[in-house]
């Protein structure tokens, strides 16, 4: 379960190092934008090898390649693709083509290394209007797809409007993305709060993309992670609550009741599916409990 | 009166009677802004003096020009608690005939009081002092605070000689040392560089592993048990420790727990900590920020301390013996829980116990915040190149990538178990750090000794080997 | 295997990096280790820069590593991509 994804600077290795445990869910490991173009080739050794020979513990391993728009994108998957790192992530995806194109480049190292058809996963991030525009299309256009994620740097800059605080300016590609990647049956993944020094902004920032939809958020510095992390676990009293609806559908089934109450309230299908998930999420993260 | 007041450090040291072989002292109040410990050696030097033992409560890199006068044999022997690097080095290169000796800031005045380090010449820096040698560290342009490590020379020295640049009227009442104990005043132009006496601010780490381990430290004193009122506290100026500082003080407002005091070297967080009500009184053997000055001059809950009082074990009872938290540093901790803060891991000395097997002694909790590894340096091994305090002391390793706890301490391992803190193994801790870092070589240290470590009870814990 | 006549370097003076740099050097490769933890891992190190370039069949470079306590997968990295920038047509 990804609550917190880290970016981390590819080329940099005082911060890979302790990478694992920064507490992130996920860690990013970055070609992309932290990595100067004069750095590209020692950065992704330095990943392959980081991945390869030291590991990162419990941490989900994804790396930003470049973008299809660069010289280096094949080089990127060619060097760290042995390393068998779980996720790519593909920036500035516009269209399910973008998709399939890496798609099918993973398929064919795959092969060439001996790896399980589809083993490696793929990110798109959505950072343009064309790709907010075409993210269902996107989330759906390959089963690599784990989830889409979005970044609102890059897309404001396109949309020609100024990244806030607020966020308001980005509301709509939130939303948007949202609801895409439910359709699509993904996850998805909110964009970094970007002042390292304003917890508070983080924690609202955070809040707030979880009451739209989101299953995490991004950070670009280990600061944030912790709050993040707490904003996005399912809080104890819904998996009590989660627990208490599972046990009473037991209970019910055992006795051949049809219609289920509890605490006064009928039990109808999309509390139990919500009951569900929280019970996945609260055993992902080592919070279950045994079931009676 | 005016006998007191003698013109020249020349006229001071002469009138002293000091001569060949005898003993010198001096404090690190200072720090490494100081201009005393080098101005005094030169007079003693020019006066054509040799064969003295230098004891000084810390040496640090200021004091370089200490190279020359071993060389010259103005100085034969040093006593000392604390050597940076600069002259550690040379130290371990082998430069003196006879051993350095390290003792803790608690040894020093037990044997300067029991005569077993008699001290003939105290030489007192004073930031402030009256013609009587009333003397004071919380006023002039030098100020630094209180001068806790000057009190026992002051007290037990055959001849005491208050050095100042700031003379006031007599009589100077809120003294740290009284006239009673001083023999000769002068007056220099300047005792000391202030930017180098005390830092501006101490700031908290911003390195994430830092934070972390902070965090952790935190964690394991909730769980501890002795986080409650009337709690007592001490902690390093080191990044991590001043951020758990910060981390505990938020948690003891959250929780409204009222601590009685926090002691040693105080930086502005723990005065924030005694405004913000966290702690009742500050007991302060040194200050290390101008904050910590400004408090200790005008908060009467922030009370200076004597290195008696605060770590002898001589004296009838001591601050540390009231601690129930302390966190410390280490360079290395070995699978014992022995800990070194006196040389690197090629055995070069580059500092000292200070006050950290006193304070190790004495708290009810003693814990250790020192990352995995440094550089590809893991901090965990077999054994230290030097005991400096014993893992006896010793009752918790937090690094970034788990705690251990001393494994007698059974009940503190079952609390910080049932608080899910992730509790390991200390050779589990080495394991994790070689199999990232590779197994570092280690040298047998075969040359000959150049310091002899003493406890603070008197006993000799380790010897420092030379290393070329 | 050819190499150009410049120097190649790859990596940092940050703490946890090396700087490696490369040249050709005639009849075998040469090997200097400069490390802050030269006591703890220098023969570590020149090993596994031996173990590199064997690898990656160089058998003519001169190599320097002024390591400021690199993990091993960092230095193998660092000379990696040295090597590379100083191969020809690569």
């Amino acid at each position: 379960m990804r609550r917190s994804m880290l970016f981390l600077p590819g080329n940099t290795p005082n911060i890979i190092v302790n990478g694992e445990i920064l507490g992130a869910d996920s860690v990013i490991l970055d070609l992309e934008d932290a990595v100067a173009p004069s750095e590209k080739d020692s950065a992704r050794i330095l990943v392959r090898n980081a991945i390869k020979m030291m590991g990162f513990g419990k941490c989900e391993v994804i790396v930003r390649i470049n973008g299809l728009d660069s010289d280096y994108w094949q080089q990127d998957l060619n060097c760290v693709i042995p390393a068998r790192p779980q996720i790519i992530m593909l920036p500035k995806t516009a269209c399910a083509e973008d998709v399939r194109t890496v798609d099918r480049y993973l398929s064919v190292l795959e092969e060439k290394y001996g790896m399980e058809e589809g083993s490696v996963g793929l990110m798109p991030l959505i950072e343009t209007a064309m790709g907010v525009e075409n993210a269902f299309l996107i989330a759906s256009a390959s089963s690599r797809v784990k989830g889409i994620f979005l970044g609102g740097e890059d897309l404001t800059a396109d949309l020609r409007c100024k990244r806030t605080r607020e966020g308001r300016e980005i509301l709509y590609a939130r939303t948007r993305l949202v609801c895409a990647a439910r359709a699509a049956g993904v996850e998805v993944y909110d964009t970094p709060f970007t002042d390292v020094n304003d917890d508070d902004g983080l924690y609202q920032d955070a809040q707030y993309a979880k009451a739209l939809g989101f299953t995490g958020k991004a950070s670009i510095s280990p600061r944030h992670v912790k709050g993040i992390n707490e904003v996005f676990s399912p809080p104890v009293k819904d998996i009590d609550y989660a627990y208490e609806v599972m046990n009473a559908i037991r209970e019910a089934k055992a006795m051949g009741k049809g219609a289920v109450a509890l605490r006064g309230k009928m039990i109808d299908a999309p509390i139990v599916m919500r009951a569900q998930q929280v019970i996945e999420q609260a055993k992902a993260l080592g919070l279950g409990r045994e079931e009676a | 009166m005016e006998k007191k007041l003698v013109k020249t450090l020349r006229e001071a040291i002469v009138l002293s009677g000091l001569r060949d072989g005898m003993s010198v002292s001096f404090h690190h109040h200072l720090r490494n802004g100081d201009f005393t410990l080098s101005a005094v050696m030169e007079e003693i030097a020019d006066l054509g003096i040799k064969d003295l033992t230098l004891n000084a409560s810390s040496l640090f890199d200021t004091h370089q020009s200490l190279e020359a006068h071993i060389e010259n044999r103005v100085i034969k022997k040093i006593n000392t608690n604390y050597m940076s690097q600069g002259l550690g080095h040379r130290i371990s290169e082998g430069i003196m005939e006879e051993a350095v000796e390290f003792r803790t800031h608690g040894g020093r005045p037990r044997d300067i009081s029991l005569g077993i380090t008699p001290i003939d010449v105290a030489f007192i820096a004073a930031p402030a002092s009256d013609a009587a040698g009333n003397c004071s560290g919380k006023y002039g342009p030098s100020a630094c605070g209180s001068l806790g490590y000057a009190i026992p020379d002051a007290m037990y020295a055959k001849k005491v000689i208050v050095i100042t640049d700031h003379l006031m009227p007599y009589p100077l009442t809120d003294c740290s040392i009284p006239e009673i104990y001083v023999d000769y005043v002068v007056q220099v132009p300047a005792i000391g560089d202030p930017r180098g006496i005390v830092s501006g601010t101490t700031r908290i780490t911003r390195d994430p592993v830092g934070l972390l381990m902070a965090e952790t430290a935190v964690e394991v004193i909730r769980h501890s048990g002795l986080l409650k009122d009337g709690f007592s506290f001490q902690t390093g100026a080191g990044g991590a420790t001043l951020a758990a500082a910060k981390f505990l003080q938020d948690h003891m407002l959250r929780e409204n727990i009222r601590g009685s005091f926090a002691s040693g070297g105080i930086t502005g967080y723990l005065v924030d900590m005694l405004e913000s009500g966290c702690f009742e009184k500050l007991m302060d053997v040194q200050c290390f920020d101008l904050k910590a000055v400004e408090s200790i001059r005008k908060n009467p809950a922030h009370h200076e301390i004597s290195a008696m009082q605060y770590a002898s074990p001589a004296a009838k009872s001591a601050v540390v013996d009231h601690l129930d938290v302390v966190l410390l540093g280490a360079t290395e901790v070995d699978t014992d829980f022995n800990v070194n803060v006196h040389t690197d891991s090629s055995g070069r000395i580059m500092g000292g116990s200070g006050g950290h097997s006193d304070t190790a002694a004495g708290a009810r909790l003693s814990m250790i915040i020192a990352p995995l590894f440094r550089a590809r340096l893991p901090i965990v091994c077999d054994r230290v190149q030097c005991i400096s305090t014993p893992g006896k002391d010793v009752d918790v390793l937090i690094t970034q990538r788990g705690v251990a706890v001393n494994p007698k301490n059974e009940e503190l391992i079952l609390r910080l178990r049932d608080a899910r803190i992730p509790v390991v193994d200390i050779h589990e801790l080495k394991y994790m750090a070689e199999k990232l870092t590779g197994v570092p070589q280690r040298k047998q240290r075969t040359g000959r000794t150049v310091a002899n470590v003493i406890y603070r009870d008197g006993t000799m814990i380790d010897q420092i080997k030379s290393v070329k | 295997m050819k190499y150009t006549q410049e120097r190649f370097t790859a990596g940092t003076l940050e703490s946890s990096d090396a700087m490696v740099t490369v040249a050709y050097c005639e009849g075998e490769n040469r090997i200097t280790v400069d490390s802050v933890v030269q006591e703890q891992f220098g023969e570590a190190i020149r090993k596994t820069v031996e173990e590199v370039l064997h690898e990656m069949q160089v058998k003519n470079a001169s190599v320097t590593v002024v390591d400021r306590g690199a993990l091993d997968c960092v230095i193998r990295a660092r000379v990696e991509t040295a090597v590379l920038r100083g191969r020809e047509g690569l």
